[in-house]
């Protein structure tokens, strides 16, 4: 029996660890630009690799280099840590709920590795999302974000900009190809996504809200929105009947 | 390694790590009440909604540039690609943009 699990769970991984590649693609221009980034800024390489291994978000740590060079005092960096990456607990809730059940420390241990990258992939694939598939999905998305700003930082230098600029739509890409086949499946999902699209870049062009905070609330308010539609609608079809 | 620095990291992590956890080790999962958790299910098409724009018109100065990204990513992932296709033939696809204008 234990064999049996055990074969289940290495599978599992393995398609984790398969689904992550798109994502370590996409880290690797990102992350190799922190690392030069974080090298001008005068953070040792040492450093660097310690904030891409403990804090393993890329715009808070983006945005952390920039109050550096401002000379920003630790506290306030910490703090817009936080609020930047706020947004994740939205993430860890909705995937919670497709999550198999596991001891809490498991789950506690697979949720350092939530990302909006791996939360998205995880999110949206079908069925449950098991522990062996998160920790094979992070692994791949981990190990391509803190090698890749050690190399940035080792080398000084990111790609050649032609590739670099084209590589910076991976990310966006991944994002498309795994909404698109969702949106085939019913209109549900695309008012979702288009809802949130719009508030987003509503929110994001008059300046309404930080990048953070912009994303949870357009999510929020399309999710909920989205979702009073459909209860009211089948309120409706019952009273009909 | 400057140990204020050091400090700083270390912080940027515990409060990056408490977000991600929390949900996890609170909830033991379908225990919400039926509505939080349909707005639960709807949070990832809604999040991938938010994460695509406007961010993706803005990757280049050049809003085309971000425009003809968009396109690409969305034709290849509609006609039934996998994901890794969508994301190196929306690159390969710049790419070209890139080296012929």
């Amino acid at each position: 029996m234990s064999e049996i699990a055990l074969n289940k769970s290495g599978t599992e991984f393995r398609r984790g660890m398969q689904a992550g590649i798109s994502i370590g693609i996409g880290y690797l221009p990102v992350a190799l630009t922190f690392g030069l980034l974080a090298k001008t800024t005068g953070l040792s390489i040492g450093e660097t690799l310690l904030m891409s291994l403990a804090v393993y978000a890329g715009a808070a740590q983006y945005i952390s280099l920039s109050l550096l060079a401002l000379g920003t005092g630790t506290f306030e960096i910490v703090l817009t840590t936080f609020i930047v990456n706020i947004r994740h607990f939205l993430m860890s809730a909705s995937l919670n709920e497709k999550s198999e059940d596991d001891e809490p420390i498991i789950k506690a241990a697979y949720a350092f590795g939530i990302t909006d990258e791996t939360f998205s992939v995880a999110a949206v694939k079908e069925g449950t999302v098991s522990a062996g598939y998160m920790f094979g999905l992070n692994l791949i998305a981990y190990l391509s974000w803190v090698i890749f700003s050690g190399i940035g930082h080792a080398v000084g230098a990111s790609l050649p900009q032609t590739f670099q600029e084209s590589m910076s739509v991976a990310l966006y890409a991944m994002f498309v190809g795994l909404l698109v086949p969702s949106m085939k499946k019913g209109v549900k999902v695309v008012f979702l996504a288009v809802l949130a699209a719009i508030f987003n870049t509503v929110f994001t062009i008059t300046n309404a809200l930080s990048t953070g905070w912009a994303i949870v609330t357009a999510t929020l308010l399309s999710a909920v929105l989205v979702e009073l539609i459909v209860m009211m609608k089948e309120r409706r079809t019952k009273d009909a009947e | 390694m400057q140990s204020e620095i050091v400090w700083m990291i270390i912080g940027m992590g515990v409060v990056t790590y408490i977000p991600r956890m929390l949900p996890f080790v609170l909830f033991r999962g379908k225990e919400l009440p039926e509505f939080l958790q349909g707005v639960l299910k709807n949070v990832p098409y809604a999040t991938l909604g938010a994460l695509i724009f406007p961010g993706i018109l803005f990757i280049h100065e050049d809003i085309w540039y971000g425009m003809l990204g968009a396109a690409a990513a969305i034709i290849i992932s509609f006609l039934g690609a996998n994901v890794i296709v969508v994301v190196l033939g929306s690159i390969a696809v710049l790419s070209l943009y890139s080296f012929f204008i």
